[in-house]
């Protein structure tokens, strides 16, 4: 199971919309698939259930999930979207990377020689 | 009634100490708040007045309409910050104790979380370690269908997996109509399962945030604006 990664500097709320959306792109909750009650999230995450209502309301509003009348919430089934969402969590995380590697002092240039150089290296093994 | 405690200037002075000076709060229902402050700041003041253990010296509070008394007990489940149950009783006893005292008891609930934690209904409380003796006495607190309930330092004196285990019965048991506060001062432990704080500084309010506000504005956690905040 992949666990709940809460850092305790920023808001509680946006940082359980990023980990549904990471749940999501990662299979653990399937497209199309029903998701636990807000009392089991919230208890699983450890969390405040209002702040994981709060979350899951927003997430409803971008349409990746939704709120069956009766039956509860569910993943969407739209495979376009879910195909957004990782590659704006990608972005996001080369996007940290970059930083990272520019507080480090290598340039565009040398961070992109390494990548070659370590990606060619995992073809030729 | 949207609020389930309001108080306005409420004020305890011991002497010429001000425990509390001029508070003024209010408390939504299915909200969870950390009443939150170093040792000597009113937490267990604000709390005892809530209770009707003491009385103010000035101002008004209100509990679901009611002053402190008869009508706000029926609707309050308070964990005091002391063991007080009494050592020669069994777990079972307490139990119809508890029953007796309180409409709201649910005992089915109580028996079930007991049985969770593999505590045997007929063990005498002086045999049970101080941990297992906390957690009994929160399952009493939980088990009430209260509307509000007041844990003065739920987590203090716990280890680790005890304190899971209360943060853990605090969330399993929200519900919408009752809010709870919950004074301490270990507060990364907790910081996650509140809705609210409240930063009590020599007897009075001086920050009352969501918790998501308070790492919005200030990039910070609770905890750590809490040491900034108080530092020595």
């Amino acid at each position: 199971m992949m666990p709940w990664d809460l850092k305790p500097d920023r808001p509680i709320y946006t940082q359980l919309i990023e980990q549904i959306e990471l749940k999501i792109c990662s299979g653990v909750y399937p497209l199309g698939s029903k998701l636990p009650s807000v009392r089991d999230l919230a208890q699983e995450a450890s969390v405040n259930p209002n702040t994981m209502q709060r979350a899951l309301a927003k997430l409803e509003e971008t349409g990746l999930i939704y709120t069956h009348r009766t039956s509860g919430r569910y993943v969407t089934e739209d495979v376009k979207m879910v195909q957004k969402v990782k590659e704006k969590l990608a972005y996001e995380l080369v996007q940290e990377f970059l930083q990272n590697m520019k507080r480090l002092g290598f340039d565009e240039k040398e961070i992109a020689t390494i990548i070659a150089g370590m990606t060619g290296g995992a073809e030729n093994a | 009634m949207h609020n389930i405690l309001e108080c306005e200037n409420l004020s305890k002075h011991f002497g010429t100490v001000k425990a509390l000076d001029s508070v003024t709060l209010s408390i939504p229902r299915g909200r969870i708040v950390g009443l939150l402050g170093p040792n000597g700041s009113g937490k267990t003041t604000f709390i005892k007045i809530c209770c009707n253990l003491l009385t103010p010296t000035g101002g008004i509070i209100r509990i679901g309409g009611f002053e402190p008394g008869v009508d706000t007990k029926k609707i309050v489940s308070y964990l005091p910050e002391k063991n007080y149950l009494n050592n020669w009783m069994k777990v079972s006893d307490v139990l119809h104790f508890f029953k007796d005292f309180y409409n709201d008891f649910n005992i089915e609930k109580a028996r079930d979380m007991l049985d969770k934690l593999r505590i045997d209904a007929n063990t005498r409380l002086k045999t049970l370690s101080k941990g297992t003796k906390e957690k009994v006495q929160l399952i009493l607190v939980m088990s009430r269908e209260a509307q509000l309930y007041l844990l003065d330092e739920p987590i203090g004196g716990v280890d680790p997996a005890a304190r899971d285990y209360i943060l853990e019965t605090i969330i399993k048991n929200y519900s919408e109509n009752a809010a709870v506060i919950i004074s301490t001062h270990l507060i990364s432990d907790i910081e996650k399962i509140l809705d609210d704080v409240i930063f009590l500084k020599d007897g009075q309010v001086i920050l009352s945030k969501t918790v998501d506000e308070v790492r919005d504005e200030s990039g910070k956690s609770v905890d750590a604006l809490f040491r900034e905040v108080f530092r020595c």
